[in-house]
């Protein structure tokens, strides 16, 4: 039994100094642009100015950069130490959210600790992966080809999806089932078993749709044909896709997005940030954040190729899973490919426990990639 | 550890698998923007366009309505009134309570209110209140935060100095309807208000003006931002009439409370200086929006405000007539002009008999003579000779039985008979007895206050064609009249009759005689029954007017010129149920006349002492016959 500073301590073969400078400042940089562009749209959203919403995400980055260093330095047995307690730790707070959720009104997704609010489900998207990498890490190839070993994974899959889609959070659910399944596939789990999944979907997507809410349902139809009700559901796609069209090549401009300015545009400061940085610095700057986004995922491949054990790869890539999947489903909804989830862009977007849990992650990712030559054993 | 290899192995290959897939979808992203932002660029760009500029059309201000001299007699006005925006008042009952505080509002307008409120959408402003005055503004914008939603809104309304004097002249401006032709998109402006009636109607598309576009920019609530481009309209032209304010409200006001109408005409040009119809109604409340009540008081009151008599009123022209039936008369050879027919205030034609309406009868008389003292069987003995057809030419050359188109809605032709009318409308030949009547203006006869204005205007001025007309007549036109074929030497025995009416004593119209500066008139009376007299009463005793029911007496009229001597104005007077010529029209027409004399710079201080001698007969050219 040992205690966790003094592992961290003992075991570590680089100083604090080394692995500083082992930490990957291209990575670091481009975060930091995505950053600085949110930013730079939150102050234009607010038509010029620092508050409500530019100067605290500032800070809120700041805070989630320190999160991050501390992650990044944090040695990476430690993860696979501690990977099920955590886990277990998120589940416990789910149900928590879910008992209070009750108890009061309406949807509740948060814990509130008095200075900052605790979304268990975004602490979720990283307990998952660390409990499944590490379930991964212990298993071997057979167990995991075989039908037992493949039921704890999915049961600690079901367990949090559950729980948070009757927060009802769809957007986080699926999030959590996608990354889960990424990770099943890259482990090696049988093709034909995702079919058979796969199928299940289908053939129970009408029992599924029964189950989804009023406002869920509208969201799905009205992505499927926006024109239904251009007042109302169908408003926010619609405003969206003229913002982000009339953007053209080169934008309208810093500050002088109509769409965004005339409030046209709804939610501009989260989950349609994307579609004013679009109008604004059209194409070009729409494929600059992209471009971005796909660096910042090409490298933490790269990272976890780079890295000697399992866990750290499969933790690497089911991070950048994650990530992966709040980009593409937020830039695919508002461009209309998709159906508004209220999932926001990482890093621009407003919106703290977002920010945190981002920056947690890359931590994470950092700490495989600064920790790549340490092999880890299956216990 | 083989198996871990695999593993491993097993990782990267789908790794790489699922990185790939990711590149692909962020490809598909960029693909995405390309087709938004540059393939659907311009059809976005518009839509955004759409979105935030609001076109607004700007209403020009309406053309301003000025007399011959260059008085106001149609203009506009700031009108401030209060307009409710739904959305913006949380309680729409309590913001009316409140602003029912500050001022009144009825039932019905709340009703009114209500009832728009819902059929409009929640951001279009509805009227409240109109045409309030500084200190209620003041007062609304005091209780402004009582008032959620209310707004003080400033337009411009149309405003007539000159009211119900005017009004059968310029009309009216309302609402647009369902039935107005929708040509202009001004015409969709709430608000929006066009001519509905007189000058105003003829000259709407002068009067209106073009619209200008307003281009604000507003955001999603339609809050206005900013103006983007105003591109002024054309203001409504003005328009000119040939209208003197001063003797117009001379001549409506000389009608007091009696029930008619008088026109009166620049005898060589047509032009029209005064145009009366009463009673009137105040043309300023139908541009506000008249009230139910209001409405119902108009509509059933018996002299009828709303129909304009100079125009729409057709009247038996009565003696005033016998001015045509001498001319015919004179021109066919029927009469001479010394040639003398015996009144003994009856005559028989057939079995029936025909009465003067002078009891003792006139005795021998000429065609002057018989004009001085009105003498109805000088003229039964006239027509029987001259018979209708030619009676009838005659009328229709001084412009009777037929419309003159002044523009004005409602204007009716009149009626002059003759045997074809007869046949084609009853199927029945001309009896004898009916030329008889006709020669005194009775029977069939129907003619309009405008039309004996513009026949006494072409008798006396010479025989020229004028047209009355409500916009001056151009230099080249004044100059270009086309001439009535007559004999000018018949029309100076009708004016010497007509000069007798009035200036000897004795005479039907000498009480109202004037004599200013040498200046003086002349005219002819006319009566018209509009009962029957039995033969019972005439054997008794005829009723006094007086002692008659007003729709029962007879309607009075008077034609009538001045100066004598050398005529320029024409006037015809119509009192509906005025008892008689004589006694009701002459005294308006005679002071109509002495009025236009009076403010006529060009007839100041002429002394014309020549007396009017009976003219030598033995000059006249007599036609072969």
């Amino acid at each position: 039994m040992y205690k966790f500073y003094e592992t961290s301590f003992r075991n570590q073969s680089m100083s604090l100094t080394e692995k500083f400078f082992n930490l990957s400042f291209a990575y670091i940089l481009f975060i930091t642009m995505l950053a600085s562009i949110g930013v730079l749209m939150l102050y234009s959203a607010a038509n010029g100015s620092w508050s409500p919403w530019a100067l605290n995400h500032l800070v809120r980055f700041a805070m989630g950069f320190a999160v991050m260093l501390f992650f990044a330095m944090t040695d990476i047995r430690l993860f696979m130490r501690y990977a099920y307690v955590f886990y277990f730790i998120s589940l416990i707070l789910l149900v928590v959210v879910e008992v209070t959720g009750h108890i009061g009104m309406g949807a509740q997704r948060w814990i509130n600790l008095g200075i900052i609010k605790i979304q268990p489900s975004e602490l979720m998207k990283i307990a998952l992966v660390l409990a499944l990498a590490r379930y991964f890490h212990t298993s071997s190839l057979q167990t995991i080809e075989s039908f037992r070993g493949i039921i704890p994974p999915v049961l600690m899959t079901l367990f949090p999806a559950f729980l948070v889609v009757i927060q009802p959070d769809l957007g986080t659910a699926l999030m959590l089932l996608f990354t889960a399944g990424m990770i099943f596939f890259v482990v090696g789990v049988q093709l034909w078993k995702f079919g058979v999944v796969i199928l299940g979907g289908i053939v129970s997507l009408p029992v599924a749709w029964h189950f989804l809410h009023d406002y869920q349902q509208n969201r799905v139809l009205t992505f499927l044909d926006p024109e239904r009700d251009p007042l109302g559901a169908g408003y926010h796609i619609i405003q969206s896709k003229i913002a982000l069209g009339s953007g053209g090549v080169f934008g309208k401009g810093f500050l002088k997005g109509t769409q965004s300015h005339l409030n046209f545009l709804p939610e501009k400061h989260t989950d349609f940030i994307y579609t004013m940085l679009s109008e604004e610095f059209g194409m070009v700057g729409a494929v600059f954040v992209v471009i971005i986004n796909l660096l910042i995922i090409a490298y933490t491949y790269s990272f976890a190729l780079k890295s000697n054990s399992y866990f750290g790869k499969l933790v690497a890539i089911g991070l950048a899973c994650n990530y992966f999947l709040y980009v593409f489903i937020n830039i695919a909804m508002v461009l209309g490919l998709l159906p508004v989830v209220g999932i926001p862009l990482p890093l621009i977007s407003y919106g703290g426990t977002v920010m945190l849990s981002v920056m947690a992650s890359f931590g994470i990712i950092l700490s495989v990639y600064i920790n790549r030559n340490i092999n880890i054993g299956k216990d | 550890m083989n198996r871990d290899n695999d593993k491993g192995k097993v990782l990267i290959s789908r790794s790489l698998i699922v990185g790939i897939g990711k590149f692909v979808l962020l490809m598909v992203i960029i693909v995405r923007l390309y087709y938004l932002q540059v393939y659907q660029a311009d059809r976005y760009k518009t839509l955004a366009d759409e979105n935030r500029i609001s076109t607004r059309l700007l209403v020009p201000p309406r053309g301003l309505i000025y007399d011959r001299n260059g008085v106001l007699i149609a203009t506009n006005q700031q009108n401030f009134q209060a307009l409710i925006v739904a959305e913006q008042t949380p309680n729409l009952q309590q913001t009316l309570d409140a602003f029912k505080k500050i001022m009144p509002l009825s039932e019905s307008e709340e009703e009114r209110i209500k009832k728009e409120i819902k059929r409009k959408r929640s951001f279009v402003p509805i009227k409240i209140k109109d045409n309030l005055s500084w200190e209620e503004v003041a007062k609304i914008q005091l209780n402004a935060p009582d008032l959620p939603g209310i707004i003080i809104d400033e337009g411009l309304s149309r405003y007539y100095p000159y009211g119900e004097k005017m009004a059968h002249i310029l009309g009216y401006v309302s609402s647009v309807s369902d039935k107005d032709v929708k040509d202009d998109p001004l015409l969709e402006v709430p608000g929006f208000k066009i001519g509905k009636s007189g000058i105003e109607k003829y000259y709407e598309k002068k009067l209106r003006g073009k619209g200008g576009n307003l281009k604000l920019e507003v955001n999603a609530y339609g809050r206005v931002m900013k103006e983007i481009e105003r591109k002024d309209g054309i203001p409504g032209e003005r328009v000119d009439l040939t209208i003197d304010a001063r003797l117009q409200e001379k001549a409506y006001d000389l009608f007091g409370e009696e029930s008619g109408a008088a026109v009166l005409l620049d005898v060589h040009t047509g032009e029209i200086l005064a145009f009366v119809s009463t009673p009137s109604y105040d043309p300023n409340l139908f541009s506000q929006g008249l009230n139910n009540e209001q409405w119902n008081a108009l509509v059933n009151n018996e002299k009828k405000p709303l129909s304009n008599k100079a125009i729409s009123g057709q009247y038996s022209p009565g003696s005033t007539f016998k001015i045509i039936t001498a001319l015919a008369a004179l021109e066919s050879g029927t009469i001479k002009p010394d040639t003398r027919f015996f009144c003994a205030a009856k005559m028989l034609l057939g079995t029936h008999a025909f009465h003067c309406w002078k009891r003792s009868g006139h005795g021998y008389l000429n065609v002057i003579e018989a004009i001085k003292h009105s003498c109805d069987i000088f003229f039964y003995e006239t027509s029987l000779r001259l018979g209708i057809d030619k009676l009838a030419e005659m009328a229709r050359r001084f412009g009777l039985g037929s419309k003159i188109d002044i523009g004005l809605e409602n204007e009716k032709a009149g009626l002059i008979p003759d045997r074809a009318w007869k046949l084609r409308r009853f199927g029945e030949s001309w009896q004898q007895g009916e030329s008889l009547i006709s020669g005194i203006g009775q029977g069939y006869i129907l003619t309009t206050p405008l039309q004996l204005a513009t026949m006494i205007a072409r008798v006396v001025n010479g025989g020229y064609e004028v047209k009355p007309t409500f916009s001056k007549l151009s230099d080249y036109d004044r100059e270009h009249l086309p001439r009535i074929k007559i004999n000018p030497a018949y029309l100076d025995i009708v004016k010497q009759g007509m000069y007798e009416v009035v200036n000897v004593p004795g005479a039907t119209a000498y009480r109202s005689h004037y004599d200013y500066n040498g200046i003086k008139m002349g005219g002819k009376t006319g009566s018209t029954q509009v009962r029957r007299i039995t033969m019972k009463e005439r054997q008794t005793r005829i009723l006094k007017q007086e002692e008659l029911p007003w729709r029962l007496r007879d309607h009075g009229l008077f034609v009538g010129y001045t100066p004598v001597d050398n005529p320029k104005y024409a006037v015809a007077v119509l009192v509906e149920h005025g008892g008689g010529g004589a006694s009701a029209a002459a005294p308006i027409a005679s002071q109509i006349l002495l009025e236009a004399v009076k403010l006529d710079p060009t007839l100041k201080g002429v002394r014309d002492d020549r007396i009017k001698e009976p003219i030598d007969m033995s000059l006249l050219p007599y036609p072969a016959e």
